[in-house]
């Protein structure tokens, strides 16, 4: 009971944080950010959470197949912007593929060009 | 027969039976495009159809289900937590390379989307598509999308990303391994990491950073990149 208490409680302030802040983010994100920092801080065992979000974590997929299924109501609308929906996305992941994983060589590139220039 | 049909008990049996089925069918199969979620989805559509259950009906049964996907978002906190010594080591290039990324993600889909003249609730619907579904889907709502389009292409381009992003990133020519395992995450989410889990745990733990930090910016910065984006754009 613990485990649920803690995890309704970080879903529960992230609730009051948007609703008194009017910010413009998924509730559900800042309690995943509480709950990070409180296991970081040390203010919740790792044992106290670990059993459910285990099993949250893992059947998440189960979970967002009845909001999948409200796809039926919106049909006409999706046949209607068939193809910009399967271009943009298409070019997007790629766009995507690649501007994260040049970033991130750019820096490792960096950081072994510095290494070397060192003086050893 | 219809009360039981309509009955919120026959609802819940109904999902779990065909994600069960669905899970067994990609296990027999171990056919990637027979995402559980995908063929559920398809089962349960045409199961309604078939017996003339209206989707109000569905969703009333179903609430409890779907009522779990905030929950499942807070328990990210736990493997972003165990991820949190990785991050802290390569603060700035995960931290910068996600930012690109996820700039990257939602411009490029909104200006394409535009170009080829889908209407607003269809861009910002596919705006969040790179990252993972609950959070994708909390996000197309805040913007005025539609968040069950978002969820079916977000599994989508996350079958398609974990298909042939390393394909897709031998062809850009990014070398690095981490820059690979984490962009895995960054563009196609969960589908990308259980792709990477296959390959090594290692490249999984990666690409589970990319995911969750690309979750994190998106949910914060989809909104500011649309109004940022509406200066020019009249959506």
């Amino acid at each position: 009971m613990k485990q649920v208490v803690i995890i309704m409680g970080c879903l529960l302030f992230g609730e009051f944080v948007v609703y008194l802040t009017g910010i413009k983010m998924p509730s559900s994100i800042i309690g995943m950010l509480l709950l990070t920092l409180s296991l970081e801080m040390g203010w919740i065992k790792l044992e106290w959470v670990k059993g459910i979000s285990n099993f949250l974590t893992k059947n998440m997929a189960f979970f967002f197949v009845p909001p999948g299924v409200a796809i039926m109501l919106y049909l006409d609308l999706i046949k209607a912007s068939f193809w910009p929906i399967i271009v943009a996305s298409t070019l997007g992941t790629v766009i995507v593929f690649a501007c994260t994983g040049w970033t991130h060589q750019l820096f490792i590139k960096h950081k072994k060009t510095f290494k070397k220039n060192k003086p050893s | 027969m219809n009360a039981i049909l309509h009955s919120e008990i026959f609802i819940l049996s109904l999902t779990f039976a065909a994600y069960f089925v669905a899970q067994s069918l990609q296990r027999k199969t171990k056919m990637l495009f027979l995402n559980p979620v995908l063929v559920a989805i398809v089962l349960i559509i045409g199961f309604l159809t078939v017996f003339k259950i209206d989707f109000e009906s569905y969703k009333q049964g179903s609430k409890m289900i779907e009522f779990l996907l905030k929950p499942a978002i807070i328990a990210l906190g736990v493997p972003l937590y165990q991820q949190l010594g990785k991050i802290k080591k390569q603060a700035i290039p995960i931290i910068v390379s996600q930012l690109v990324g996820c700039i990257a993600g939602v411009v490029s889909v909104v200006l394409i989307a535009k170009l080829m003249g889908a209407p607003k609730e269809i861009i910002f619907s596919i705006a969040p598509k790179s990252v993972t579904t609950p959070i994708a889907m909390e996000v197309s709502k805040t913007l005025g999308g539609i968040p069950p389009l978002t969820a079916s292409v977000v599994v989508l381009f996350g079958i398609i990303g974990s298909i042939f992003g390393y394909e897709i990133m031998k062809i850009s020519r990014i070398k690095s391994t981490i820059a690979q395992g984490i962009s895995m995450g960054t563009a196609a989410h969960v589908l990308g990491a259980s792709k990477s889990m296959e390959i090594s745990g290692n490249f999984g733990a990666l690409s589970s950073i990319g995911l969750i930090v690309n979750g994190i910016f998106t949910a914060f910065l989809a909104p500011y990149i649309i109004s940022f984006l509406g200066i020019w754009i009249d959506f």
